[in-house]
């Protein structure tokens, strides 16, 4: 009886939804129509540079929540300093950016770069798109803004090669925080652990009162915690030495680290492979484990919980890391053959200043990468960051794309993923010696 | 049929109905949580409050790109569906020399994974000219033909050949054929050819975001990016998700009045 | 036999077809075979000739041996799982009860839903945490008393795929009661008057007459549900994160193109896909062409 009726609703509905797509649709077009003006005002670039007129396309992955609008705050920094400029902001979601990387793979084999595009610093930019003469060195325009100056000077070898310079750090999040929850310790007499050895004393006795000592997410988590087991039983010359070619994957030492790791994994939660890392992390706020082993954007996600610092969660440096900085970085570099060079250099001007920085971090949950931002910005957690940051030795993460690049990285993650099926250390060390061979630095 | 007997598949229809709808209560119910409820532990639970914040926002994020989903979809739903139609009349119907070696070329080209040559298509699609929102049509258009043939192919080859035959005795050639006797028993297979083209094309995530920029990004990608990458709030997702995922229902709903009995019914009479 | 002017109007309405799929799907592979058949890794396209070694170092990784059998796992459980379901579903739906269109529309909605979100509900259901921290369907189970039924899911090791292929059913079921009950109404009328005449049961009339009749109909469905379980890839990911015991070669492909840069290995798994399909097929289409020009 109510077929016809159903469908003309159905009908209805859609139109509706089509009218006001196609209301929509009217809006996103207008931008396009207001370049053309500003493009017919690229002659008059020979009047002072804030009146520089084009467009500036940069690709990225904040799509979402605290990231989407710490990149709206440093756009309207942008927009507000350089007012003629429209910024296109052609961003793809997809976890550590695997959509836009395809995509942006995609447009660069095509001989179609964006402007600009975020990318984790460090060999994950050099390594892809250095070697394959994409991106444009930068170092005159550290001189010419004084970066050198502000950023800590660990930071500037591991996001150079060969002494150029090639992206902009906006951010910089820890990767080697070690939280927990403060009730679950105290009611369980356990002390914040130093040392791997007072973690896996702290573990044992966590777990003998029943309480679930780790908690660990789906794969790439896994080679998460193994960068920090790697810094924290390796110490930081070593663990460095890792990726210059200067330690053998293959030594004793090294041994000793892959044998630690088995130990902590031993110690995660049985459906940890079906958990993502807000799971995971999600565990400890609500009491149900002791420790995770996850980077300080989950500091974010705790507040954006209502969890309270201090009281709901705790944070220490991984054990063995303390006063080391494992850092990861998201930032902005210059294509090559760049529609638009003027534009995006004016953006990488906001991104490396302390206004755009200013913006961008509080928001999204980071701190600065320069070290002279307004502290009484940001929360508690990111306050002791900062502190952190400007004192600590600093080195770079694996998993977020510092210290390897993206091929020696897969063939890492791949040697973690049989390990995990079968446990065998040897096997892991031998893996991982041949992905040092294959394509990273033993080469 | 007896009426006592007939009644007892609702047991089992209920039963299958109960497995379609449990993953489905979850959407719906997460959809109307806030943020912080969203957990693990109390999936089951019904929201606190029925607040349809989550699907205003959503519904703000994505129709926009909802117009750009409708230009795609319709027309290459559309088209590849008669290039199918046509497509496996001529294989099934009309056995020429090499009939039986096209479709099999044709139908290959079903298994091409996507992933694999999305590099030479945009670099063909540049080369040619065409981009944007006609170019995911186009390619739409192109890789549904392989599975709109076999579709049609195979439903047409189940067909009588005595149907064929007396409509030749009577003069028809094969465009008179085509318009008066394989149209309108086709309704169930344009039927099923149609729900699934219109949904490859509506759900398709890949080629969407490959082949288009972000002015033109269809319903799938501004989904996509309202999840955010890193810290995803799954509520607003959920809610979106059963959003953008309305109009392919209205589709079924409309398009399952046409599964019509017996079409066949009195055409092998006289 | 037939008109000259309807053999040139075939070719004529066949061409563009054929010159498209000539194009996009042989060109394209061609390129593909070819990258597959050199030392490509990196954003810079490299052509050296490397000959067979990248498919030499796949037979050899452990990875890809992982994913073949993912693979086997999950076609089988997929493909027959759905051909069953929806077949069962397609003929109760037959029976012309009441309700018939809500329950096919029902039936229908999962297919709707992007394999993304499908994927993320399927893992929140299928999440195997014990004690206190049960969840999901494991937690349903308890609540009715079929805890013989808790289980691992996807997380169960060598046939966690098993579970991924019930997520990829729900999704995909509906399509093929789709698929059969337009086969299923497309059959005369009178040929299962006849039969019941003639003193045949319900079953009998289905084993000896629908079925096979609808082996076209099968043959379709069992193509389109085997390409997708040799495609499937977000929904995988959606469930399984990237880890290797639910690795599949899809996803491999797509990690070592895209994150890891191997553009030739990507390739090379690409053209196994396709000749590995190709095997399966190309038989049983042969065998099923020929034996219909016999009826």
């Amino acid at each position: 009886m109510n077929k016809k009726l159903i469908a003309l609703l159905s009908l209805l509905v859609i139109a509706s939804m089509a009218l006001t797509a196609c209301g929509g649709g009217a809006a996103t077009e207008a931008p396009a129509a207001t370049e053309a003006p500003a493009a017919t005002e690229a002659p008059a670039a020979t009047e002072a540079p804030a009146s520089e007129a084009g467009q500036v396309e940069v690709f990225s992955w904040w799509t979402g929540g605290g990231e989407a609008a710490g990149l709206e705050a440093m756009q309207a920094v942008f927009e507000s300093q350089y007012p003629d400029i429209e910024f296109i902001n052609a961003a793809v979601a997809g976890g550590a950016g695997t959509n836009a990387r395809a995509v942006l793979a995609t447009r660069l084999q095509s001989g179609d770069p964006p402007d600009s595009w975020q990318g984790h610093a460090g060999q994950e930019l050099i390594g892809t798109y250095v070697a394959g003469s994409q991106i444009e060195p930068l170092n005159d325009l550290y001189e010419a803004e004084g970066w050198l100056d502000v950023m800590p000077e660990t930071l500037i070898p591991l996001i150079s090669q060969d002494g150029n310079i090639y992206s902009v750090p906006v951010n910089i999040h820890r990767a080697n925080v070690l939280w927990y929850n403060p009730a679950l310790l105290a009611d369980n007499d356990v002390e914040v652990p130093n040392t791997i050895d007072e973690w896996f004393a702290a573990m044992n006795k966590l777990q003998a009162a029943g309480v679930q000592p780790l908690a660990l997410g789906e794969q790439w988590t896994k080679l998460h915690l193994l960068e920090t087991v790697l810094l924290g039983t390796l110490g930081p010359d070593a663990y460095n030495g890792l990726w210059d070619g200067t330690t053998d994957w293959g030594s004793p030492e090294v041994r000793i680290a892959l044998e630690n790791y088995a130990t902590a994994l031993s110690y995660a939660n049985s459906d940890s492979a079906s958990l993502t890392w807000q799971d995971a992390s999600q565990l400890v706020v609500n009491g149900d484990a002791a420790f995770n082993v996850m980077g300080d954007w989950a500091e974010g996600y705790f507040r954006e919980l209502g969890k309270v610092p201090n009281t709901d969660y705790g944070w220490a440096a991984t054990p063995g890391s303390d006063g080391v900085f494992q850092f990861l970085s998201d930032s902005f570099v210059l294509a090559v053959g760049a529609p638009d060079p003027d534009a995006a250099v004016a953006w990488l001007k906001v991104a490396g200043s302390k206004e755009g920085q200013e913006a961008f971090n509080p928001v999204k949950g980071s701190i600065c990468a320069r070290t002279d931002c307004d502290k009484s910005l940001f929360g508690e957690y990111l306050q002791s960051a900062m502190d952190d940051w400007s004192t600590d030795i600093v080195v770079g993460s694996l998993t977020h794309g510092v210290v390897a690049n993206d091929s020696w990285k897969t063939e890492i993650d791949t040697a973690l993923g049989l390990f995990l099926a079968d446990g065998n250390v040897d096997n892991f060390q031998a893996a991982l010696v041949a992905a040092c061979s294959s394509s990273g630095a033993c080469q | 049929m007896n009426f006592i007997r007939r009644n007892w598949l609702y047991v089992p229809l209920v039963a299958m109905a109960v497995f379609y709808l449990i993953p489905t209560y979850v959407m719906l119910v997460t959809g109307f949580k806030s943020f912080e409820e969203v957990d693990l532990k109390t999936m089951w639970n019904l929201p606190r409050g029925i607040a349809f914040d989550n699907y205003i926002e959503a519904y703000n994020k994505l129709s926009p790109s909802l117009r750009n989903s409708f230009m795609v979809v319709i027309p290459s739903t559309i088209i590849s569906s008669i290039l199918g139609s046509i497509n496996g009349f001529v294989l099934a119907k009309w056995k020429f020399r090499g009939a039986d070696f096209i479709f099999p070329l044709i139908l290959f080209g079903m298994f091409i994974p996507y992933q694999s040559i999305i590099i030479p298509l945009v670099q063909f699609m540049r080369a040619i000219g065409i981009s944007g929102l006609p170019s995911l049509a186009m390619a739409h258009i192109i890789y549904g033909i392989p599975i709109t043939t076999l579709t049609f192919r195979n439903y047409y080859a189940g067909l009588p050949q005595e149907l064929l035959e007396a409509a030749k005795i009577d003069g028809a050639d094969m465009l008179g054929i085509y318009r008066h006797i394989l149209l309108p028993i086709s309704i169930p297979s344009f039927v099923v050819v149609l729900i699934w083209q219109f949904t490859a094309a509506w759900n398709d995530f890949l080629f969407a975001v490959i082949l288009t920029g972000n002015q033109q990004w269809p319903v799938t990608v501004a989904l996509n990016n309202m999840a955010g990458s890193q810290i995803i709030a799954w509520n607003v997702q959920m809610a979106g998700s059963l959003l953008a995922a309305l109009p392919t229902l209205l589709v079924y709903i409309f398009l399952g009045r046409y599964f019509l009995r017996g079409l066949l019914a009195g055409s092998l009479k006289g | 036999m037939y008109k000259d002017k309807d053999r040139y109007l075939n070719i004529l309405l066949i061409s563009p077809s054929i010159l498209a799929v000539l194009i996009f799907i042989y060109g394209f592979i061609a390129w593909s075979v070819r990258v597959s058949l050199s030392k490509w890794k990196g954003l810079t396209p490299d052509y050296t000739w490397n000959g067979l070694k990248n498919y030499i170092d796949l037979f050899a990784d452990p990875r890809f041996a992982v994913d073949v059998k993912n693979t086997l796992i999950f076609t089988g459980v997929f493909v027959f799982g759905c051909l069953i379901l929806g077949f069962l579903l397609a003929v109760m739906l037959d029976q012309g009860l009441r309700g018939e269109g809500f329950f096919r529309s029902l039936f229908l909605f999962p297919m709707a839903i992007s394999y993304i979100v499908t994927g993320v509900v399927w893992r929140w259901l299928m999440n195997p945490a014990t004690g206190s921290r049960t969840s999901g369907l494991n937690l349903l189970f308890t609540y009715i008393g079929l805890d013989s039924w808790v289980n691992a899911w996807h997380t169960t090791p060598k046939w966690g795929m098993a579970a991924i292929a019930l997520a990829a059913i729900w999704q995909m079921s509906g399509y093929t009661m789709a698929l059969y009950l337009a086969g299923l109404r497309a059959i005369p009328h009178e040929l299962k008057e006849a039969a019941r005449i003639d003193g045949a049961n319900e079953i009998q009339i289905y084993r000896h007459i629908m079925i096979p009749l609808l082996a076209p109909v099968t043959l379709s469905a069992l193509i389109i549900l085997g390409h997708m379980s040799l495609k499937v890839f977000d929904m995988i990911v959606a469930i399984a994160g990237k880890q290797l015991q639910l690795d599949v070669p899809a996803i491999y492909m797509w990690q070592a193109t895209f994150d890891g840069l191997f553009y030739a290995r990507g390739a090379a798994i690409g053209i196994l896909l396709l000749v590995s399909v190709a095997i399966l097929i190309i038989p049983y289409m042969h065998y099923t062409l020929k034996t219909e020009g016999q009826t």
